[in-house]
C-alpha cells in the first residue's frame, strides 16, 4: 500500500517500455470495437495521407496507464484519466517476420507525481509517452484515489 | 459536406444497455497489455473489494464510442469517418466498472468549433447503469479534418 503522506510533487513513479505490433492492433480492434481501417489496412491509410498503419491513441492510452496500475497496484483506484493525442504511433510490417512475432513499436513511459491533494487524498501521475524520443500523447495524468 | 454547426447542445438519448461480460474485460485487459489480476481472476478482483471481474481503467472507452456512432453515422452531422482523428480523451469514473453491469450511455455534443475546413467535436458520454447509479462520464474531441486537410 502507498503512503499518501510520503509521497511528494515531483516525485518519479517508474518508468516502463510497452511493445506493439501489427497483431496486437488487430487484438486492440477486435476487443474495442474500433475498426478503422488506418489500424490494419496499410493502403486505405497511405491513401488518407498516413505514413502506414498507426495505432489506435485509445491503445496507447490504454497500455500507457499499466505503469499508474502497477503503483496504485488497484486498476478501480484511477478515478480520472485524460490525454491529448498528438503524435501518430507507426506500426511497421516488416518483411520476413510473421506479424504476431515482429517486435513492434517500443512505446516508452514514464510517471511522475505532478500534483497532490491532501482533502481528497488523491495523487495525480503525469506520464511522458514518447516513441523514439517523439511525445506522442500530452497531458496525459492518471488521478489517483489512495 | 460540411459539418453542421447546429450539432452543439444536441442530446442523443440512451440506447439499448451495453452487458459487461467476464469475458470482453478479460479479451479487453489482453488487448492494452493489462496484466493487473483483477481484471481475469474472481478471488484477486475479490481481494480489491469488487464483486466481479475489475474492468480496466479506459474499458469505458467500449461504451462511449458506440454513443458517439450516435453522432457520427446521424446523417444530419456531416461527418465523414474517415477523416475523423481523435484529439483527446478523458474518463472520470464515480465508482469502477465491473462485469455484471448493464450500463447505458447519453450523449452530449458539447461544443463544435470550425477549424479550416473542418472542424473540431467535443462530446461527452454520461454513462450509468440501467437503474440509475453513476459510472463515469467521458469526454472526447474529434478532428473532422477538411477536404484539404
Amino acid at each position: 500500500m502507498i503512503d499518501f503522506d510520503t509521497l511528494e510533487k515531483g516525485q518519479q513513479i517508474g518508468s516502463t517500455t510497452v511493445f506493439v505490433n501489427r497483431a496486437d492492433l488487430v487484438r486492440y480492434a477486435g476487443a474495442s470495437g474500433d475498426f478503422n481501417p488506418i489500424h490494419w489496412n496499410e493502403r486505405f491509410a497511405t491513401e488518407v495521407g498516413l505514413p502506414g498503419v498507426i495505432a489506435h491513441g485509445m491503445f496507447t492510452m490504454g497500455a500507457a496507464v499499466q505503469l499508474v496500475t502497477d503503483w496504485a497496484q488497484d486498476p478501480g483506484a484511477i478515478v480520472d484519466y485524460q490525454t491529448r493525442f498528438t503524435k501518430p504511433v507507426p506500426v511497421a510490417d516488416p518483411a520476413g517476420t510473421n506479424p504476431s512475432d515482429a517486435a513492434g513499436t517500443a512505446i516508452e513511459i514514464a510517471g511522475t507525481i505532478g500534483a497532490l491533494d491532501a482533502e481528497a487524498r488523491t495523487a495525480r501521475v503525469d506520464l511522458v509517452v514518447s516513441v523514439e524520443g517523439t511525445k506522442v500523447l500530452i497531458k496525459a495524468q492518471a488521478v489517483v484515489q489512495l | 459536406m460540411s459539418i453542421n454547426p447546429d450539432l452543439a447542445g444536441r442530446v442523443y438519448p440512451a440506447q439499448e444497455p451495453y452487458a459487461v461480460g467476464r469475458e470482453k474485460i478479460r479479451e479487453f485487459a489482453a488487448a492494452v497489455k493489462a496484466t493487473h489480476r483483477a481484471h481475469y481472476d474472481l478471488d484477486a478482483a475479490a481481494e480489491l473489494g469488487h464483486g466481479d471481474l475489475l474492468a480496466p481503467p479506459t474499458f469505458a472507452i467500449i461504451v462511449a464510442q458506440r454513443a458517439d456512432a450516435l453522432l457520427v453515422n446521424d446523417p444530419d452531422s456531416g461527418i465523414d469517418f474517415s477523416r475523423v482523428v481523435h484529439a483527446d480523451q478523458r474518463f472520470t469514473h464515480h465508482r469502477p466498472i465491473v462485469a455484471g453491469d448493464q450500463l447505458v450511455a447519453e450523449l452530449h455534443v458539447d461544443t463544435v468549433r470550425a477549424m479550416g475546413g473542418g472542424a473540431m467535436i467535443s462530446t461527452r458520454a454520461e454513462i450509468a447503469t440501467t437503474d440509475g447509479q453513476k459510472v463515469a462520464t467521458t469526454v472526447s474531441s474529434i478532428l473532422v479534418r477538411g477536404e484539404d486537410q
